[in-house]
């Protein structure tokens, strides 16, 4: 059975816990969408946005070297560092800006963490015409400064948000609470798999492009699927963007990798799947970071888009039938991959692309070489390079 | 009939318009809280909304928001909340709804949490992020322990919408007045007017409207369309200044101020 069912269900999960006034504005997105997603016309222009603007179809890269020194399956990258802007997110902005046009908004919102889905949202803002505003925490625009100049060059509004944690989980209640008040004239780009019915299966279809991709691409050069798919998981995008198109092949494993932080133990990660409990947050139910009386926990993480006490209800749904494997990876594993990567292929991986690489670093090496891994290298690195030479102790 | 039907059957006996008053359980601390609702009482009120405070509180502006932190890092839980209700439902017949997010109850476990509030005299429950898509488990075990189940109705709320919320709500409707968050305004649209009038036209229950009341010319304004009028950030505001006995004055004087305002 395709879900979501029609209400935004995947099993116990997803939904629209959201409040009365959203309602409407969510009922008339999902008749949009269900309409605009079998209009030949407008999947010819997203095609046509996918291709032209933002590059697309992006390469398979075999890692030889990478492989070579882990010494089992070879790994292939899924490069959506290649696209325009730097990041899988701009995929998701393109297809949500396009409906947004078609609705007749002529203002979109979005919340962001690393930025990178803050700078995919105002750059086709820009190419759209349309007027746009940024919410993120104050403590990510602090590491973040690179991107949010980026948004304001391309004419955002970066409204800091001061509230709570100063981190993506704020920047998305605040984003809600700019829909509720301006809910006639806006329309709320959400960057991730998450946030309440038709988000979650929307923003999964506009990533989809990524496996629709890699398969055709890993069926071309290695004559069959791949056995492993890898992806880094905070709100979920990219992994859902990677698996989806290969859910009904049984045999292709799917791994998402949460960020650890500090290490599961000391309570200071953002491994929501792995150390979770189902409760309800930004409209969807899910598996989130809360204790026992229901009240959201902080997340951590050394990347900024992976700090994120939530995750997409479809992964909570993944990981529940065990389609899926969630398994965590620490913020000092994920530099060992950042860095790694970044001497072995000459690629920079951005900090949640680089918990991929660093699971695959644990998984390739036990694998027969006739085996491959496809991981989605969500991200370029640029954005990070202030964090990581803070972690190695040199000021730029 | 409940304590909700009661006041307001009571209240429309006698051509009066029921002023409901929100205050954050837990901010400063519960035993004040306590001690409020008995002065809310007394200056005049005729329900009490109980805020459940929450982390993420999406539909609340500033002072809501500032309000939860003080009552969250005061250690405030939704099990210490409804021990207070038990303890001052022994003083008075006041109906009391606690209002929030689907959260903390969905954790506390839907049948248990309708089971225990029900117990402690909890009248009824408003749940911000639990629309009626979503509410068809939590109303069906509501709908057994005679828990009111209150509904928003909003200015983006449809024809088909309101009478859906008519079906399925009990106790009364509570009208948001603004599309927007909570928080004091300056002014009412001209449109909930209209709109309330609507709206009592096509739903059995009492309309209530709330979202950006803050004073009696507002209040009274108000009250000449709706079954009652909602305060909340006015009188949420005030403990960002005020703690103890001036914090009690203030209420009351604010309160009786408001009552005062709708018999006008």
């Amino acid at each position: 059975m395709r879900l979501p069912d029609n209400k935004g269900h995947f099993g116990p999960f997803g939904g629209r816990y959201v409040s009365e006034t959203l309602m409407p504005a969510l009922l008339e997105l999902e008749q949009a969408y269900n309409y605009y997603k079998k209009d030949r016309k407008f999947k010819e222009e997203f095609d046509y946005y996918l291709r032209q603007y933002v590059g697309r179809p992006n390469p398979l890269y075999f890692a030889e070297k990478l492989t070579r020194k882990l010494g089992g399956a070879k790994i292939y990258l899924k490069r959506e560092d290649l696209n325009h802007t730097g990041a899988h997110k701009v995929n998701n902005t393109i297809g949500q800006g396009l409906l947004a046009r078609r609705m007749g908004k002529k203002r979109v919102i979005a919340e962001t963490g690393a930025g990178q889905h803050g700078v995919a949202t105002a750059t086709i803002a820009a190419l759209f015409d349309m007027e746009c505003e940024v919410f993120m925490g104050e403590e990510d625009i602090r590491r973040q400064s690179l991107n949010v100049f980026r948004m304001k060059l391309l004419g955002a509004k970066v409204t800091p948000v001061t509230a709570g944690t100063a981190t993506l989980k704020d920047a998305m209640n605040e984003a809600m609470r700019n829909w509720v008040t301006h809910v006639k004239s806006t329309f709320y780009v959400i960057g991730t798999v998450a946030g309440p019915h038709p988000y979650p299966q929307m923003v999964r279809d506009f990533q989809s492009i990524i496996g629709r991709e890699a398969k055709k691409q890993h069926l071309k050069v290695e004559g069959k699927l791949p056995d492993y798919l890898v992806a880094a998981v905070g709100g979920g995008s990219n992994a859902l963007g990677l698996f989806y198109p290969f859910i009904d092949d049984a045999d292709v494993k799917m791994i998402g990798v949460e960020a650890a932080g500090y290490g599961i133990e000391t309570g200071k990660h953002a491994a929501t799947l792995t150390a979770g409990t189902v409760g309800v947050l930004h409209g969807n139910k899910t598996y989130l970071l809360q204790d026992e009386f229901g009240q959201i926990a902080h997340a951590h993480s050394i990347s900024a888009g992976l700090d994120y006490p939530g995750v997409g209800p479809e992964h909570a749904w993944l990981k529940d039938s065990g389609r899926a494997e969630y398994v965590s990876v620490t913020d000092d594993e994920a530099m060992e991959g950042f860095k790694l990567l970044t001497r072995e292929e000459g690629i920079l991986p951005a900090l949640e692309s680089s918990h991929a690489i660093a699971h695959v670093m644990r998984l390739a090496p036990k694998l027969p070489p006739e085996k491959t891994i496809v991981v989605c290298l969500s991200g370029r690195g640029d954005k990070d390079i202030h964090t990581v030479a803070g972690v190695m102790g040199v000021s730029l | 009939m409940g304590r909700i039907d009661n006041t307001f059957a009571a209240l429309a006996g006698k051509g009066k318009k029921a002023l409901v008053t929100f205050i954050t359980a837990g901010d400063p601390d519960l035993e004040t809280t306590e001690s409020l609702i008995l002065d809310l009482e007394k200056s005049g009120a005729d329900l009490i909304e109980l805020g459940v405070p929450f982390s993420d509180p999406m539909a609340d502006g500033p002072t809501i928001q500032l309000s939860s932190e003080r009552a969250l890092a005061a250690g405030t839980t939704l099990p210490k909340i409804l021990v207070t209700v038990k303890s001052v439902r022994r003083k008075t017949d006041i109906p009391i709804i606690l209002m929030g997010y689907y959260n903390p109850i969905f954790m506390y476990g839907v049948e248990r949490f309708i089971a225990d509030a029900v117990a402690a005299g909890v009248d009824g429950v408003l749940l911000v992020d639990l629309p009626p898509e979503e509410a068809s488990e939590f109303k069906a075990v509501a709908d057994r322990s005679g828990l009111a189940v209150i509904f928003l109705l909003t200015p983006t709320s449809d024809e088909e919408r309101i009478s859906k919320v008519a079906r399925l709500g009990s106790g009364f409707i509570y009208y948001v007045s603004v599309t927007g968050v909570t928080g004091a305004r300056s002014s009412v649209a001209d449109t909930v007017f209209s709109e309330v009038q609507k709206i009592r036209g096509r739903v059995p229950l009492p309309v209530v409207v709330g979202f950006g009341i803050s004073d009696p010319a507002q209040a009274g304004a108000i009250a000449s369309v709706a079954d009652g009028v909602v305060v909340g950030s006015a009188l949420v505001k005030q403990f960002e200044e005020f703690n103890g006995k001036e914090l009690h004055a203030r209420l009351s004087s604010m309160v009786s101020a408001l009552k005062a305002g709708m018999s006008a």
